[in-house]
């Protein structure tokens, strides 16, 4: 095993960080920004994957327009699933939310049964993607780079979003008082539709994006939840960057512990949750609860 | 007439705290509640804002009817709330306090910069790390940023050390000078006497008294409803 050989690992570990991003920053950022846990999260990531499918109808040529309906697709039904299921449930205990994030999660696995069927859907890695990249003399996916870029560019511009805009100033204030944000002349209902909208659109991009490498099943949702809560537990519920670094540990663990304890790699995300549970409850990034003065 | 409360009852849970409040600001006067502890002043502040369920009765401002409006109408409207426990965003910046609050008119980050010198010296830095008073200070300022047409101050010198209280009395004043409506929560007498031109007395969510702040301050019975 060479050096060469261990950078694929590392690059297969950051392309799964890459998709593992994409879902868990949405469900971060609906947390943070709404205080909402969305269960459904991981179904709209499978949604993303089987509209990618459809859009494209299984052809690999069908990729780049297919992404991008996918993303339009994806804001339009995120904002009608905050207005008319999540919005009614805000002022309500926080039993309602998981109850209807769950059963939202029921409904769209059925959904997606019901619609394509029970089996497996694919799409053939996109022209563009077809021939390896070599480094040092190894052949490295070139999906797998576009994955990594496609992560890296949306860090980017949700930072710059949050950073850099007005609007992601207001987003930032709801995290910390959402009717103070309000009392100041901000219609709030409205900013929570696009955060919610913003959150599943990434969801769907991260499951679109996975699926030249990984087929799409019904099944998927909840895996993918699951991984997704993994990710935010671990780098701090509602800190995006918490959701990057989960997700790069996440991944690279993975990546590295199949080479090293393959009969144990699917128990080390659960072990480092637990590890990070025990000593830094709210997660790497996150914020201790605070006492409001 | 900029604001009128008419048989206002509003409260928590279903349960009212006011009961049937009538109440007048009128333009470019500071009125203001005065009233002990648990009296009613911060429930009729924010049903005025729309943060508290409104049960029977009115809320108009300049002639329009506000109670099916949610706060982020009202406050687009003109109202401009100061909460009389602050709540700085204290994750964004003294800079960023102001500016996600700023709509068009006359209040700029300059305007308010001039105003409170001490808040530019500090822009850069988290609201959670300032102090009360300049907390107090920002507050204010990041309502005016909304360019109000009528301000609601809520216990403004609670808790502060007599030369920020003289400074946010200069500011009040500074306000009425311009002409702006004040409805003005407050258990400090001195300080009201000084700004306010009216004010009603409330105890247990009713008004007791109300009249001219020289009427008030020479009445026994205000005293006596004042003090615990
Ligand atoms: N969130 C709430 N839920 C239920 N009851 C409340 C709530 N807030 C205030 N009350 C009750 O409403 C009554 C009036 O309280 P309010 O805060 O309006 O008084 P206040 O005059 O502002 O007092 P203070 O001078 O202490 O600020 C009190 O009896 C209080 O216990
Ligand atoms: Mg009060």
């Amino acid at each position: 095993m060479d050096l060469g050989f261990y950078l694929l690992q590392l690059l297969t570990g950051l392309a799964y960080a890459s998709t593992l991003f994409l879902l868990a920053v949405g469900l971060s950022l609906i947390f943070g920004a709404m205080g909402i846990v969305n269960f459904a999260h991981g179904s709209f990531y499978m949604l993303g994957a089987y509209l990618l499918y459809a859009f494209s109808r299984g052809q690999a040529e069908g990729f780049w327009t297919g992404l991008i309906l996918v993303l339009a697709a994806a804001l339009v039904i995120g904002a009608l699933v905050e207005r008319l299921f999540i919005r009614p449930i805000y002022r309500r205990p926080e039993e309602y939310q998981i109850l209807l994030t769950y059963a939202l999660l029921l409904i769209l696995e059925d959904l997606v049964r019901f619609l394509f069927g029970a089996g497996y859907r694919s799409l053939p890695t996109p022209p563009a993607f077809s021939s390896p990249l070599f480094l040092l003399g190894t052949p490295f996916p070139s999906y797998y780079l576009f994955l990594v870029g496609l992560a890296g560019l949306s860090a980017l511009l949700l930072w710059a979003f949050l950073y850099r805009t007005r609007l992601g100033a207001w987003v930032r204030a709801a995290t910390q008082d959402r009717e103070m944000l309000e009392a100041l002349g901000i219609n709030v209902p409205l900013l929570y539709t696009g955060v919610f909208a913003m959150g599943i659109a990434l969801a769907a991009l991260g499951g679109a994006a996975l699926l030249p490498l990984q087929a799409a099943t019904p099944g998927m949702a909840v895996d993918a939840v699951i991984q997704a809560f993994i990710v935010v537990v671990i780098g701090g519920l509602g800190s995006v960057w918490g959701a990057l670094l989960g997700a790069v540990l996440i991944g690279l663990l993975q990546a590295f512990g199949i080479l090293f304890l393959p009969e144990m790699a699917m128990v080390f995300p659960f072990a480092l949750m637990a590890l990070v549970l025990l000593l830094r409850p709210w997660g790497l990034l996150g914020r201790p609860p605070a006492v409001r003065t | 007439m900029s604001l009128r409360l008419e048989g206002l009852s509003a409260g928590y849970g279903g349960i009212p705290v006011l009961h049937g409040v009538d109440l007048e600001v009128g333009e470019g006067e500071v009125v203001a509640l005065l009233g002990r502890n648990g009296a009613g002043k911060t429930t009729l502040i924010k049903a005025v804002m729309g943060l508290v369920r409104v049960y029977a009765g009115q809320v108009v401002y300049w002639g329009q009817e506000l109670t099916p409006l949610p706060s982020y109408r009202r406050a687009q409207l003109g109202l401009g709330y100061v909460p009389d426990d602050r709540r700085i965003f204290p994750e964004l910046t003294v800079r960023e306090n102001l500016l996600i609050a700023h709509r068009p008119g006359p209040w700029s980050l300059e305007k308010v910069y001039r105003m409170l010198p001490r808040l530019q010296e500090i822009e850069h830095r988290r609201g959670g790390l300032l102090s009360g008073g300049e907390q107090q200070m920002l507050t204010i300022a990041r309502t005016l940023m909304t360019n109000p047409k009528l301000l609601l101050l809520d216990e403004p010198t609670e808790g502060l050390a007599p030369l920020i209280v003289e400074e946010i009395a200069r500011l009040v004043l500074e306000l009425k000078r311009e002409g702006m409506p004040v409805l003005l929560a407050e258990q400090n007498l001195r300080f009201t006497g000084r700004v306010a031109d009216r004010a009603y007395v409330l105890e247990t969510g009713e008004v007791r008294l109300s009249g001219t702040m020289d009427e008030l301050l020479h009445k026994e019975e205000v005293a006596a409803l004042l003090s615990l």
